[in-house]
């Protein structure tokens, strides 16, 4: 499996929705990305990827675009 | 009329996060035209949000014996028009861009965003005079049980928590809760009595924008529901450095105790007060509070009672227990008690059916030096995330769309056990009538439900069910 894959995975299974549709995702765009679902898709990706993310990333985490950008601070490559 | 304002004049009493702010002189004026133009004892649905349009027209009404009904704004809008058609409010008070969801409405005053819609509805029924507010049990099953809040019920919880929390004008709390939600709202009427500025946003404690408002506004205190405190803890709230910041609440559920000894330490070492709180809407808002010199030494307690009020310990046979550390229903006395409950219209003419003594429904012990623990509970409540679930409305709601079902949990973990096997579309449905996160529920398949003679499900059956497989 790729890191996109894996990526887009991860919204799939914490928001239960279609693992081809995520593309534009963006915090409460959809009802299941709440507070709620905003800390289990940040410890399913902290777990999938082995790494502890700093605060200030968690709350800019906003949107599927932007962890892409944050990730790269990980060394967590997804393209 | 509740507060006065206008001896704070231009002291600004909210400040919002896109900049908006409003003066106690002008709160006070904006009560004014709002008492122009509806007539006193009129019923008023809020639809809520954490802004300065919300605030000031909940307080017009509060002040001008209008007796206001707080809603979510997420509220799920077919529960809301069922809502509507059992209480026929005379007005609607919503956000300006929701105006056009509510047709059949005439608009006859808007003011900070907020709109004020006409019924077709006249004063459909009486209220009793010295009913105050209305709240709902459950803000997200749309339950159309309500909780009775009476003048005196207000006033006296806000002077009880001013005085045990030493709340004064130099506070700035930002708002982490909605405030049509008993404890959130407590926040905003204590802190307005005590000329505080509140710090309104409506953005969640997961969002940049709400640490940035928080810091560059200075707020001195912040208030949270137990999964509040594991976000904090998630967010390394220990290792963020807010100056400003001098206190933290809690109540809204069972902290645990990990949670309560981590927060309680943390405040100890940076010199911060930590109050563990407990209540129910019920009561107004509170009923008892650790105080925060005792914080540490007292883990997993929910403290004394607050000043005025008085709890006691009841055993099966409704006889007080007075032996330290014997467990029984926890029953409070004071002038915040409510009430009663309405179910309908008609009910909103009932007057005081509680007489001052409200029987929590949780189980409790009081240990030697008189501090009070929950020790369980007698009713079929469980919390998600903060917002109290009745069980059994629950298991009402999801009769809509199947034919049988049971319903138990604990809180955070919601348990829904169903014969059929479309579970998928159960989980959408429930999520999106409770607007709670779907990962709060999980669905379970039963070959049937069982049931006694007399048609009660039978819980315990359930779980041996499970076990079996």
């Amino acid at each position: 499996m790729t890191n996109l894959e894996r990526y887009l995975n991860i919204f799939a299974d914490t928001f239960g929705i279609d693992p081809s549709k995520p593309a534009d995702l963006e915090y409460q765009s959809i009802k299941e990305w709440d507070s709620v679902g905003h800390m289990g898709l940040i410890a399913g990706i902290e777990d999938a990827f082995h790494i502890m993310m700093d605060t200030d990333d968690i709350i800019d985490f906003s949107s599927l675009e932007k962890g892409k950008q944050i990730l790269r601070k990980y060394d967590v490559i997804i393209d | 009329m509740i507060w006065i304002f206008d001896k704070f004049k231009q002291k600004i009493a909210a400040i919002s996060d896109t900049g908006e702010s409003i003066t106690y002189d002008q709160l006070n004026k904006f009560g004014e035209r709002i008492g122009c133009i509806l007539k006193e004892r009129s019923l008023v649905f809020c639809v809520c949000t954490n802004t300065v349009g919300s605030l000031s027209g909940y307080t017009a009404f509060l002040n001008n014996r209008m007796v206001p009904l707080l809603l979510d704004m997420k509220l799920d809008r077919t529960l809301l028009a069922r809502l509507i058609h059992i209480y026929k409010p005379d007005y609607l008070w919503v956000p300006q861009d929701l105006s056009f969801e509510f047709t059949g409405t005439v608009n006859e005053f808007s003011g900070y965003g907020y709109c004020l819609l006409k019924t077709s509805f006249d004063q459909a029924y009486p209220l009793y005079e010295q009913l105050g507010l209305l709240l709902s049990t459950s803000g997200s099953t749309g339950s159309p049980k309500l909780v009775r809040q009476s003048y005196e019920n207000i006033k006296a919880n806000i002077s009880s928590i001013i005085a045990y929390l030493e709340l004064d004008s130099a506070e700035r709390p930002i708002t982490t809760l909605p405030m049509n939600f008993t404890y959130g709202l407590s926040v905003i009427h204590t802190h307005l009595e005590a000329g505080a500025t509140i710090l309104l946003t409506t953005k969640t404690l997961m969002q940049k924008e709400f640490w940035t408002f928080l810091r560059s506004q200075g707020a001195t205190s912040l208030a949270g529901v137990p999964y509040t405190y594991e976000i904090l803890k998630r967010l390394r709230f220990f290792d963020m450095e807010l100056p400003g910041l001098k206190t933290l609440t809690q109540a809204g559920g069972k902290l645990s105790t990990e949670l309560h000894e981590r927060f309680a330490q943390y405040a100890q070492k940076t010199g911060r007060r930590f109050y563990v709180m407990y209540g129910q809407t019920e009561a107004t808002a509170r009923m008892s509070y650790l105080p925060y010199q005792r914080v540490l030494d007292k883990i997993g307690s929910i403290g004394i009672p607050i000043p005025g009020g008085s709890f006691s310990i009841l055993d099966d046979c409704g006889k007080e227990i007075s032996v330290p550390d014997s467990v029984g229903e926890l029953v409070y006395q004071g002038k915040n008690v409510t009430l009663g409950y309405a179910e309908r219209g008609e009910d909103l003419a009932k007057g005081d059916e509680n007489g001052g003594i409200l029987f929590t429904g949780d189980l409790a012990r009081r240990d030697k030096d008189g501090y009070y623990y929950i020790a369980g509970r007698k009713k079929r409540i469980i919390k998600l995330f903060g917002n109290r679930i009745n069980l059994d409305e629950t298991e009402h709601l999801l009769k809509e769309i199947v034919e049988d079902c049971a319903c138990t949990g604990e809180d955070n973990h919601l348990l829904i056990y169903v014969t059929g096997n479309d579970h998928n579309r159960l989980l959408r449905f429930i999520s999106e009538k409770t607007g709670i996160n779907p990962s709060g529920f999980e669905i379970r398949k039963v070959d049937y439900i069982p049931r006694n003679e007399a048609g009660k499900i039978l819980y315990s059956g359930l779980e041996s069910q499970m076990g079996v497989k």
